[in-house]
């Protein structure tokens, strides 16, 4: 790992091997992803649903449990110059640095709140489980903080079914970064969200990101998010990377048909003009199929495409495709 | 007020109704309108996709759910082909649940996990009578052709085996074998993926121009209302505060309610990234409950008449708006 990178997965391999019945199932969920993330950026990761996004988001916060099998790979970090491997520590490591040094805003939070307490409470006990500090100083963190977000106090005196949807979000947004982690995953954090409140949800997500510059991590299968908060974006397709680039090439510049689709199939405010969805489906991860994954959907398929599945390489600075319509200098994983 | 024949004409005509809720709390009890006095007509013979966006707990969901005869307005009526939708009788119900259909938010609620997902087709088939046994089988393969799916495909799977997107064409699918005039689909791509969104959204313009079938589409999502509406009501707080052709409505908003949505889509072109801020909601009950209009304490051009009175609906530039700055 270089100075540039504060988290990276390198050729990682993550399946969910089951056993039922002496029936064995591997769904190979991550097959061959490396990413760099750098500090102090956005960084995005796109993809349709059922396409491994959220497998790697657990890896790479150490969350390993079966049937998901790290079967190959190495995630880490670099904290203050010191570089730690997720897979190799124990558990109780990881707990170290959960939500101190890496943060996870999760999917769905208006269901992570304990409905039967006061968020106050709530903000209360996760911090003395990691912060220890004497009460009066947690208490004015606490409001502190809040008050930084331009959230109402009121909200702590509040029961988590007196809050709406929004707010639940900006709240749990507020309760996993408030021990300044350096490394923020957010799983699809406007999802489910009014268009008016999402816009709320990425300006915090974007402030907390200036304010504090630590790295966030957005996982999200909308991609006007990923326009409007995104330095740079990654695109999932069947559980491997198939383009990476900043913001600015991936929605104007496109090289893989697949990303080429995603961004066409969007419809613009201003364009009545036909749109067409992507022919087929993404394909199932215990039997994907050979060669390049897209294959079977891809318009511009040829016979190689069938044949032998195309490797991640770096076309320009900052942009990485893996198609063969696009040949550039294949990296040996260790491009950052 | 349009005339009896007229009416007739009239696929859907949505005459003020209003829905009342009260909330009890203790011996005190809040009335909440739901929905106040919507008013719009959808025409025979010209189908049109008509959107109803606005937040949740705008009262999309409720009024479509007057319309579909399943909650009955405090006051106002509804009428389909000039029958008043409140006074079908049980005997009448399954002829009007023939003309309108319904679509739903989850495709895989919408269905049984536990049954196979072509039940659920021939079920329809034989409720509503549409065919004899030995046909039922060409029938629900067309209906499935329709929605651009095959038996050979779907047939014998259950839910889970199936995309999100395909679960929804089938839940369209199951929809149009009563062959109706009008769907009623309740947020029907806000379980989906922005790519699968636009096969189902594609669809209702398929269905459009082809059968000829009329279709209310109710949404937050005002990308792909954009793109597949003819007409667009913009709900807030139970109010029609802005209605007309889409083009007009989306392309220039009058209200600034309207004109804040548009401006809080997140577009897909890293050229519009957002710059300023927007003000956030305050809690819903306290707008429903405001006097005068109800986006006043919102609104960045709010005047002192805005929080005294109502403002009624005027026409202007080509839609009807509900604010007083028109």
């Amino acid at each position: 790992m270089t100075t540039n990178t504060i988290a990276a997965v390198r050729d990682l391999r993550a399946y969910y091997i089951t056993n039922a019945y002496g029936v064995r199932r591997t769904v190979k969920a991550i097959d061959g992803v490396s990413i760099a993330i750098r500090p102090n950026e956005i960084f995005g990761i796109a993809g349709e649903s059922g396409c491994g996004k959220s497998t790697l988001l657990k890896v790479m916060l150490g969350m390993i449990e079966p049937p998901l099998t790290v079967v190959e790979g190495m995630v880490g970090y670099a904290f203050d110059g010191q570089s730690v491997d997720v897979l190799a520590m124990t558990e109780a490591e990881r707990k170290r640095i959960r939500w101190k040094q890496v943060s996870y805003i999760p999917q769905g939070s208006m269901h992570v709140l304990n409905p039967v307490r006061r968020v106050h409470d709530t903000f209360l006990d996760f911090i003395t489980v990691h912060h220890r500090a004497p009460r009066a100083e947690v208490e004015t963190m606490i409001r502190d903080y809040l008050r930084d977000l331009g959230l109402p106090l009121q909200v702590l005196r509040s029961y988590p079914h007196q809050l709406s949807g929004g707010m639940k979000q900006r709240v749990t947004i507020a309760l996993a970064t408030i021990l300044w982690p350096k490394v923020i995953f957010a799983d699809e954090p406007t999802t489910a969200l009014d268009v008016v409140v999402q816009r709320g949800v990425i300006q915090l997500l974007k402030e907390i990101q200036q304010r504090e510059e630590n790295t966030l991590v957005v996982v999200t299968h909308d991609m006007g998010v990923h326009a409007n908060l995104c330095d740079r974006v990654a695109v999932l397709y069947a559980g491997q990377v198939i383009e990476e680039a900043i913001t600015q090439a991936i929605f104007k510049d496109a090289r893989h048909p697949y990303t080429q689709y995603l961004i066409r199939s969007l419809p613009k405010m201003d364009d009545k003009s036909e749109r067409v969805s992507i022919p087929g489906r993404p394909p199932a991860l215990d039997n994907p199929p050979g060669g390049c994954r897209f294959h079977p959907r891809c318009p511009q398929a040829m016979p190689i495409c069938r044949e032998a599945a195309p490797r991640l390489a770096t076309i320009q600075t900052d942009h990485r495709v893996a198609c063969y319509l696009t040949p550039g200098e294949v990296d040996d994983g260790n491009s950052d | 007020m349009a005339t009896a024949t007229e009416r007739e004409e009239n696929l859907l005509y949505v005459d003020g109704p209003s829905k009342v809720f009260t909330i009890r709390q203790g011996l005190a009890s809040t009335r909440f309108v739901a929905v106040s006095q919507a008013r719009f007509t959808m025409h025979d013979g010209t189908p049109e996709i008509f959107t109803l966006a606005g937040e949740s707990g705008s009262g999309k969901t409720t009024l479509a759910r007057m319309i579909l005869g399943l909650l009955v307005p405090s006051n106002g009526r509804i009428e389909f082909r000039g029958r008043d939708v409140t006074l079908i009788t049980k005997h009448d119900r399954r002829g009007f649940m023939k003309q309108v259909q319904p679509i739903f938010q989850d495709p895989y609620a919408t269905f049984s996990p536990l049954k196979k997902i072509e039940t659920y087709l021939y079920e329809t088939v034989r409720n509503y009578h549409m065919a004899r046994r030995a046909d039922a089988r060409r029938y629900v393969e067309q209906a499935l052709q329709a929605v651009g799916l095959s038996l050979q495909e779907v047939g014998g799977r259950y839910p889970n085996e199936l995309s999100g997107g395909q679960v929804q064409r089938i839940s369209v699918a199951r929809a149009l074998i009563t062959n109706p005039s009008l769907l009623v689909a309740d947020e029907p791509v806000s379980m989906l993926d922005a790519s699968l969104r636009m096969s189902v959204v594609n669809l209702f313009k398929k269905l459009k121009e082809e059968k000829h079938v009329s279709v209310i589409y109710i949404t937050h999502d005002l990308a792909t209302a954009y793109y597949a509406a003819d007409r667009i009501a913009i709900m807030l707080r139970g109010w029609i505060v802005e209605m007309g052709p889409v083009e007009n409505v989306l392309g220039h908003p009058l209200h600034p309610y309207t004109q804040i949505l548009k401006q809080s889509v997140p577009e897909a072109d890293p050229d519009k990234r957002w710059h300023d801020k927007t003000a956030l909601a305050a809690l819903e009950t306290e707008e429903y409950l405001r006097a005068g209009c109800r986006f006043a304490g919102r609104c960045p051009q709010a005047m002192d008449i805005c929080r005294q009175s109502e403002p009624k609906d005027v026409f202007a530039e080509g839609r009807t708006v509900r604010c007083h700055l028109y």
